[in-house]
């Protein structure tokens, strides 16, 4: 007995072993059971997420919402390409939205989104996207989360070192990627050096609209300008431009472009450039551009073409530019919270260089200069560098900062996001990424004020990632947790188009400013009928004009006759409701644009020329209420000459 | 060997208890009961036009259609995109009832016969009495979201639907609210 005892109490032993050493085990499991990291992406359902995080799309021309921790897709807003979800780009209100000197372009590739300061701190007002292909930049209204204006930068091409912001929001930069003849002239691609410019653009944005207007663009040298920060806090009146091509390749620049060991930040004072301008110190240059802008009361976008350009030649004004030599290439020129550091990352070298603010300023006042590169002074890199973080990482391409000291720089060849100290310069984490990431966000993180609590890395490649969907692929954003020593990684996600860069705030920033429907009193909509009494239909020659209005659940009129074929049929679609979340959308049966999808206050066109004779319908898109499907019409199409008369209806009446 | 095997077992405990969730990271659990889950009624909106029930509940004369609503757990339906046409007994409606009915109604084992009574009082689209009128005009009969359907008689400017008249209407967000002197009961 006793002995059974005994061997009972050994099993029992073994078996309480067994567990605890199971139990231990857990601890040291890796992916989401690991330190509750599922539990700290998880937002329940009816919660709302911390942040806000707007993800370009890259090559889609959109930016997308997301929140954060949760990586949940809220909405894409049609910034540079056509929707017909939205009839962005379809109906005749925003068509003008995407007028260029070039015409109707209805794509482009967005992508640095960044948001509006004041204070160096961002202030939930506006997020501003370039396109790079037919260089423009748009202002998004985040109250509204709608395009509200785009501009296009005369003299550029490939608009990439844009769009961002300075301090209190006086300037947003754009710097062109690839110099061109300027002006623009049939010339022998050969030629390239001395007659190819690179114009860095600077918009003023005013302060209470946020309307945007060239103020000036300096005219560089012809190097490739690839990504821009504004100085900080000491460093503000400065703007830094990172420079690759520097050799003035006009060819396979994979080699030709990467000769020299070093290339230049362009140092640009545009408190010195203001100084010019106030005081007449510029060229007037004809340049043709489009300036596109939506009336939120008129619910309908005009395009202005603007015919000058004013321009500030750096080798004309001696203190306006100044060049910091940095090694290889240069990708990301990143300023610190702190306005002291500008980092450099070399995408083709293996480490990081900081430039220190005050020596710069310490080397223009003694010019300790190596040198010029067409007559602006190029700063002796050894009397402007702080530190150099040694050995971070294959292939640097951006960093930001969360405010304490640390700095965060993702690293493309090596797939990897590094954690390393300002001022010391040593490498203190390292995370991998899935896969090949390029640029990363903190909210807030490239201000004076960030929150460093998150940190979203964007990756261009995920191969094994996801569920494969064919050969293409989408590419990820993957959440990482940096409130500790260690950067963790607790989501990822798939996102729309390329999510080359993005811009993070906290959601009670932007939350509190949101228009929850459009006034109908408000409404100056030329075409708008504000109630059932005032809807009608006009002839004008072969134009229909039908003034029309939805409400739950019904179009006014909904019966029309009179409509010939070879007629030019404009709908005009008021929403009369003024309750939030009721849109009503409106399909017409042949119509060669989009659906439309209307706001409740608000008024949209759009167009359709019937070419059959019949009786055509037409009906609500938008699952709007119960009597949703009873939401439909009749459109009565005669043969051309026909005498039907012109007649509507809504219930016989 | 029977207290080895006691400090054994309590060891044993101690270490499995180890293993559940530290406190504080169990499931979150919800604050409101499962029967009557939080919906559209508890949307904070100061903005929009007023839906059925925040007009409802800001008059005094429908605190009993209020009361009833709220009894028979029916609020959702009345923030609902509708549209909804909904005939408002007032108080004094209620009040002619035959004395017992309503207080028997508000029992939570007549909850569902209470939503029923006060179902029958919506319609779903938007009839003011304009269009109440052009229903009545053309013959058509109103039906309501429990299937009835009731008729409409105008004698000069009265309406009365299901026995009840038309003493007052208001337009709402979601529809519209006629306000009536009866409760309208089933045939």
């Amino acid at each position: 007995m006793k002995i059974k005892a005994f061997i009972i109490s050994i099993i029992t032993l073994s078996g309480i072993l067994l567990l605890s050493g199971s139990c231990g085990q857990n601890g040291n499991q890796t992916g989401a059971l690991k330190s509750n990291m599922a539990e700290r992406s998880f937002v329940a359902p009816g919660e709302l997420d911390e942040f806000y995080a707007f993800i370009s799309g890259g090559f889609s021309g959109q930016l997308a919402v997301y929140g954060l921790p949760s990586g949940r897709l809220f909405k894409v807003i049609p910034v540079f390409s056509v929707d017909a979800e939205k009839a962005y780009g379809f109906n005749e209100e925003t068509k003008p939205m995407l007028n260029t000197s070039f015409g109707f372009v209805p794509w482009d590739d967005a992508h640095h989104p960044d948001l509006s300061q004041t204070n160096g701190e961002i202030d939930g007002r506006w997020c501003f996207i370039n396109g790079n292909n037919t260089p423009r930049i748009a202002r998004v209204n985040l109250a509204t989360f709608e395009t509200e204006e785009i501009i296009e930068l005369p003299n550029s091409a490939g608009n990439h070192s844009s769009s961002f912001v300075t301090e209190n929001t006086e300037y947003v930069v754009a710097g062109t990627r690839f110099s061109v003849p300027v002006p623009q002239r049939d010339l022998p691609i050969d030629e390239y050096k001395g007659n190819f410019k690179g114009a860095l653009s600077f918009l003023k944005v005013d302060p209470n609209s946020g309307e945007m207007s060239i103020s000036f663009q300096v005219m560089m040298p012809g190097f490739n300008f690839d990504l821009a920060h504004p100085g900080r806090k000491a460093s503000h009146g400065w703007m830094f431009f990172s420079t690759y091509n520097t050799e003035e390749a006009n060819s396979l620049l994979e080699v030709n472009a990467s000769q020299k060991d070093k290339d230049f930040i362009a140092a640009i004072n545009w408190k010195k450039a203001e100084e010019l301008i106030a005081n007449g110190e510029f060229e007037t240059m004809n340049s043709e551009y489009a300036h596109n802008i939506y009336d939120e009361s008129k619910h309908m976008a005009t395009t202005i073409m603007e015919t000058s350009v004013k321009i500030l030649d750096p080798t004309k004004y001696p203190g306006l530019v100044y060049f910091l030599p940095t090694p290889k290439s240069p990708h990301g020129c990143d300023v610190d919270p702190s306005g002291e550091y500008i980092i450099g990352s070399g995408k083709l070298a293996a480490s990081l260089t900081a430039h220190s603010f005050t020596k710069m300023l310490d080397a223009i006042e003694n010019k300790k200069f190596d040198g010029d590169a067409y007559g602006i002074p190029i700063l002796n890199y050894d009397d402007v560098v702080s530190g150099v973080v040694q050995g971070a990482g294959l292939g640097p391409l951006h960093t930001e900062f969360d405010g304490i000291g640390n700095a965060y720089t993702t690293f493309f060849i090596s797939s990897e996001v590094v954690k390393w100290k300002l001022g010391t310069w040593e490498v203190l984490d390292r995370q991998p990424t899935y896969y090949s990431v390029g640029h990363l966000m903190i909210p807030g993180g490239n201000s004076q004020k960030p929150f460093g609590k998150y940190l979203v890395a964007m990756n261009k490649i995920t191969k094994d990632r996801y569920l494969p969907t064919g050969p293409e692929l989408t590419q990820s954003a993957q959440l990482f947790d940096i409130s500790g020593d260690k950067m963790e990684l607790i989501l990822d996600f798939p996102t729309i188009g390329e999510p080359h860069y993005a811009a993070g705030a906290p959601a009670d920033l932007i939350k509190i400013n949101q228009k929850k429907f459009y006034n109908l009193e408000d409404n100056k909509h030329p075409y708008a009928a504000k109630s059932e009494k005032e809807t009608r239909v006009e002839r004008k020659g072969n134009e229909v004009h039908i003034y029309m209005t939805t409400i739950r659940s019904h179009f006014a009129p909904d019966n029309i006759e009179g409509i010939k074929v070879g007629d030019k049929v404009y709908f005009h679609v008021t929403n009369l409701e003024q309750d939030y979340d009721v849109p009503h959308g409106i399909a017409m049966i042949g119509a060669n644009t989009a659906e439309l999808l209307i706001m409740p206050g608000q008024t949209e066109t759009f167009t359709w020329e019937p070419k059959r004779v019949g009786v055509w319908p037409f009906y609500c898109t938008d699952f709007c209420s119960a009597l949703h499907q009873e939401m439909q019409g009749y459109v009565r199409v005669s043969p051309r000459g026909s005498n039907v008369p012109l007649k509507w209806s809504l219930d016989g009446e | 060997m029977k207290i080895l095997n006691r400090t054994m077992i309590l060891l044993g405990m101690i270490l499995i208890g180890s293993c559940s969730a530290p406190k504080g990271e169990t499931a979150i659990e919800s604050t409101t009961p499962a029967t009557h889950p939080k919906g559209q009624a508890s949307v904070v909106d100061d903005v929009s036009e007023k839906n059925i029930l925040q007009v409802a509940m800001s008059s005094e004369a429908h605190t009993t259609l209020v009361a009833g609503v709220k009894a028979a757990e029916i609020e959702h339906v009345l923030v609902n995109a509708g549209p909804l046409t909904v005939f408002a007994p007032t108080n004094e409606a209620f009040a002619a009832l035959p004395e017992g009915t309503l207080d028997n109604l508000l029992k939570p084992e007549n909850k569902t016969a209470l939503a029923t009574i006060i179902t029958r009082h919506a319609a779903p689209g938007s009839y003011n009495p304009e269009a109440l009128k052009k229903e009545a005009l053309k013959g058509r009969k109103l039906y309501m979201a429990t299937g009835d359907y009731l008729e409409i008689v105008v004698n000069g400017d009265d309406i009365t639907v299901g026995g009840a008249k038309v003493i007052g209407s208001i337009q709402t967000s979601n529809g519209v609210i006629n306000v009536v002197d009866k409760v309208i009961l089933p045939n």
